[in-house]
């Protein structure tokens, strides 16, 4: 049982590390204490559903200390009563069935939980315990002792009862009761023999079809209705003009058609017509339940802090009642909720979640503290500067970008067309109506009902649906999660784009150094480290805390050439460092790398490579992209990787350096002025201004369960160098809705033809209706599948299953 | 021939029960999710009997 991974996470298991328990190697104690609860308890059946499931519990001493603040309890608490409390936790880790089958044995490890469910595609564990026996916070550390540590952040705190809007699904299942029962019951008649008991039962079997059309009419399509009557009142013509309008017509002259025994009607047609309709909006509809497109700095932020109160004793308390000058205590790992100053001597502090700089920033006592970063070591204090909503960071989402909601940003493609849709629309029908009055009043007014009914843009409200629908999910198959349907039309309409330095194109690994060549002996670095010493060069500086400490040497000579090494001798020997130009010794053939050359004494040694941390395949992506978009580098660091970037990335890129996040606003802004439209690529909190200023904002992540700050579309980050075939299938998208909107045109031009001539049946309306929407659905399935196929090259990575650690 | 009144009304009888029973079943939230209850019920009682009730104490622990 020796593989070389931990049996309880699957992580590669440092041999000096090892533990074995059980005849199992285990990679620590914590995943051992894991292991050793569940055997303990009956419940290593965890481990025969999927091999190395868990995770390794962290340390959370004191961090759920707030869980003792009856207050917050309640707030967080779904169900609240004597007996039974319910609380629902959202917990990171889950990922395959074992996470399944532990969580809801949970009544196993605790008393006084009653039953656990797991809502697998949110994430989410659903408990109902007793507050007698055992309590949240017991629960809480329960979980976090077993590696599920639920992620409770201040946006549970403020979320109410949330409502799961699900009337679409009812209408739907409304609309197909009426439409299955009225294409049975019309039957008889569209073989349209004239037998006897046929015409006995006629009127029967026709006011049966108009009871049972009307809850479809009524209250299927009401939604079309309302939007119609909406787009009218603000004078902007959309599809569901002309829907509305063919349904009512529909349902009127069917009616009429009725009552006076002209015919049965076309109650088929339409409540098929919802019936589809209905379901494209569903299609479209595709949610990613474990993403959040609208997080703000509340999903990150804690829901409660130690305080310190001025007697020395600590008291969790809430985050939004933290005032000025309070003392709080941030333990490892936890996170800074407000501006602060500095108390305890030293602290290094993550601002990742800000920034996406990965590297801890040291202060010291007396410094100023933002909110956003991470404690990373030893217990600090702070003294309060400013409440939550006045913090630096926080100030951001004040700004108007974040207070208009779904708005009317986006214009569809579709109300786009039906802008000369409907009016054509009226028109032929209007001109036919005149047409005919002249020769036959009863056929003008079935010609004008024909038309409104046939050109009844069913086809072409199916298309952008089905089309986007589609591509929302191949896409969410290639680990590129877009919010909505809307932002593929967006994504193919964008000409510039935008790009975070840090985290973004940069990944948050460290940077490394590599030595490459004949291996240096003691001695030669001794020699190395104190040529080093004397320069001020960026890369000399990294090398220098990147060759380990020696014995001070005082150099006897020593030159720096600006733009090409050190020249130094010490002790008699000669030491050249730098570019190859430099020591003229090779032809240096990949100018990509950054490299440091080394010569002692005359002979050449090897070389120093700085593995640049950009992501891999930055560069093709940008020269693949700098052909069709403008490209530009927004940061908020300094100019130092200016050269760089430069030499890297194709000389029509923008560079703009030192940008505060309200400054990468105002800069999209800028540009959207200047007409253009503007994609943000993005990953902090300090983003988060310009993701929702720009007509996309995309957030970049390494970890998609892991928070991303509010954004149209979360890229995951392995897939980062296929933006451009991301960009192309877009287009390729709106291509296929192009051409599917000429199909159903030409659909609707054949039906035209029998209604202008006045001989539009019920049948024909029956057979032409659902023919056209299977053709068009089909047709755009497949050449959505046809596009994402080949537009993407030959290599398809398959990646395992990412390991998602709680955050 | 009058039975098909009889034999209409039972069939839009059912039809409507169906419709009942579908729109209770999402609202009671059957819906919601649609991935767990499909690997839950693959679960039989796992719950070993181990064996031995108090775990072999062999930690070889090597921390250096």
């Amino acid at each position: 049982m020796n593989t070389g991974n931990c049996f309880h996470c699957g992580l590669e298991i440092n041999k000096k590390e090892e533990i074995i328990y059980d005849e199992k190697s285990f990679c620590c104690n914590g995943c051992k204490t894991v292991y050793e609860i569940f055997s303990q308890n009956d419940l290593s059946c965890y481990y025969d559903f999927q091999a190395s499931p868990g995770a390794t519990p962290l340390d959370i001493k004191g961090k759920y200390d707030f869980l003792d603040n009856e207050d917050i309890v309640s707030k967080l608490l779904e169900f609240q009563e004597d007996a039974t409390h319910i609380v629902s936790l959202y917990i990171p880790h889950i990922h395959c069935s074992s996470c399944i089958w532990i969580l809801e044995n949970l009544q196993k490890l605790q008393q006084g939980i009653n039953t656990s469910q797991v809502n697998f595609p949110e994430k989410r564990v659903r408990i109902t315990f007793n507050p007698e026996e055992t309590s949240l916070k017991k629960i809480v550390e329960l979980l976090c002792s077993i590696g599920y540590e639920p992620y409770i952040s201040l946006d549970n705190f403020d979320e109410g009862k949330k409502v799961i809007d699900r009337s679409l699904i009812y209408k739907i299942g409304v609309a197909f009761f009426c439409f299955g029962n009225i294409m049975l019951l019309s039957f008889p008649e569209y073989f349209e023999v004239e037998e006897y008991w046929i015409n006995e039962y006629r009127g029967f079997f026709r006011w049966l079809i108009f009871a049972i059309s009307l809850p479809a009419f009524f209250y299927s399509a009401s939604g079309y209705y309302v939007s119609a009557y909406k787009s009218i009142k603000s004078g902007m013509l959309n599809i569901d003009i002309p829907i509305a309008l063919g349904i009512v017509v529909m349902f009127i002259r069917s009616t009429v058609d009725i009552v006076f025994d002209y015919g049965q009607g076309f109650f088929d047609s339409m409540t098929g017509l919802i019936f589809f309709m209905l379901l494209g909006k569903l299609f479209q509809q595709k949610t990613y339940d474990f993403l959040s497109f609208e997080r703000d700095y509340k999903s990150y932020f804690p829901i409660a802090i130690t305080k310190i109160l001025a007697d020395g004793s600590e008291t969790s308390v809430q985050v939004y009642d933290i005032q000025k000058g309070d003392r709080l205590l941030i333990r490892n790992q936890e996170l800074i909720p407000v501006d602060g100053i500095l108390i305890s001597e030293k602290a290094s502090i993550d601002y990742s979640f800000v920034t996406g700089e990965a590297v801890a920033i040291e202060k010291k006592s007396g410094d100023k503290i933002f909110a956003g970063g991470k404690q990373m070591g030893k217990v600090i204090e702070i003294e309060v500067l400013f409440s939550v909503s006045q913090s630096y960071l926080t100030q951001l989402w004040s700004n108007d970008v974040f207070q208009k909601k779904i708005d009317i940003k986006h214009k569809t493609i579709t109300d786009k067309i039906s802008r000369y849709f409907t009016p054509a629309l009226l028109g032929l029908a209007i001109i036919s109506f005149l047409y005919w009055i002249f020769i036959d009043t009863n056929t003008a007014f079935n010609v004008f009902t024909a038309i409104l009914i046939v050109a009844c843009p069913c086809a072409l409200a199916l298309t952008a649906p089905f089309t986007l629908g589609n591509v929302l999910r191949i896409l969410g198959k290639r680990k590129f999660y877009l919010k909505n349907a809307i932002v593929i039309e967006q994504l193919a309409k964008v000409d510039s784009i935008v790009f975070d330095k840090t985290g973004t194109i940069t990944t948050n690994k460290k940077t490394s150094i590599t030595y490459e060549g004949t291996p240096l002996t003691d001695f030669d670095l001794k020699l190395l480290n104190n040529a080093l010493r004397g320069s001020n060069h960026p890369l000399s500086r990294r090398l220098y805390e990147f060759i380990p400490n020696q014995i001070k040497l005082i150099p006897t000579h020593f030159e720096e050439i600006i733009g090409k090494g050190i020249y130094a001798e010490i002790n008699g020997n000669t030491i050249k460092l730098g570019s190859s130009q430099f020591l003229k010794t090779m032809t240096e053939n990949t100018h990509k790398k950054t490299k440091v050359h080394v010569e002692i004494n005359g002979v050449y040694k090897g070389s120093y490579v700085f593995n640049n941390q950009y992501r891999e395949g930055l560069e093709q992506l940008f020269h693949q992209l700098s052909k069709k978009y403008n490209l530009i580098i927004l940061s908020g660091d300094n100019d130092g990787e200016r050269k760089i970037l430069e030499k890297m990335l194709p000389s029509t890129t923008k560079l703009v350096f030192n940008q505060k996040p309200e400054q990468k606003l105002e800069y999209i802004e800028e540009l959207q002025k200047q007409g253009k439209n503007v994609m943000m690529i993005g990953d902090g909190l300090n983003d988060a201004g310009a993701l929702a200023q720009s007509n996309i904002g995309i957030s970049i992540s390494e970890n998609v369960n892991v928070f991303s700050p509010a954004c149209d579309g979360i890229l995951d980050a392995s897939q980062f160098q296929k933006i451009g075939f991301f960009m192309n299938y877009s287009k390729k998208a709106m291509k296929t809705i192009f051409m599917s909107f000429g199909l159903s045109l030409a659909y609707n031009v054949v039906g035209l033809t029998y209604a202008v001539s006045g001989n539009l049946s019920p049948l024909v309306a029956a057979i032409i209706m659902p023919l056209s929407t299977i053709t068009i659905v089909s047709f755009v399935t497949i050449m959505t599948n046809f596009y994402a196929r080949n537009s993407q090259p030959a290599t398809r990575n398959f990646q395992p299953a990412t390991k998602n650690n709680p955050a | 021939m009058s039975v098909i009144y009889f034999l209409i009304s039972i069939s839009i009888f059912v039809a409507v029960f169906f419709l009942y029973a579908f729109i209770k079943a999402v609202r009671s939230g059957q819906y919601d999710d649609d991935y767990t209850p499909s690997v839950r019920m693959l679960f039989d009682d796992e719950l070993k009997i181990s064996t031995n009730k108090k775990p072999i104490q062999t930690i070889k622990e090597k921390q250096v």
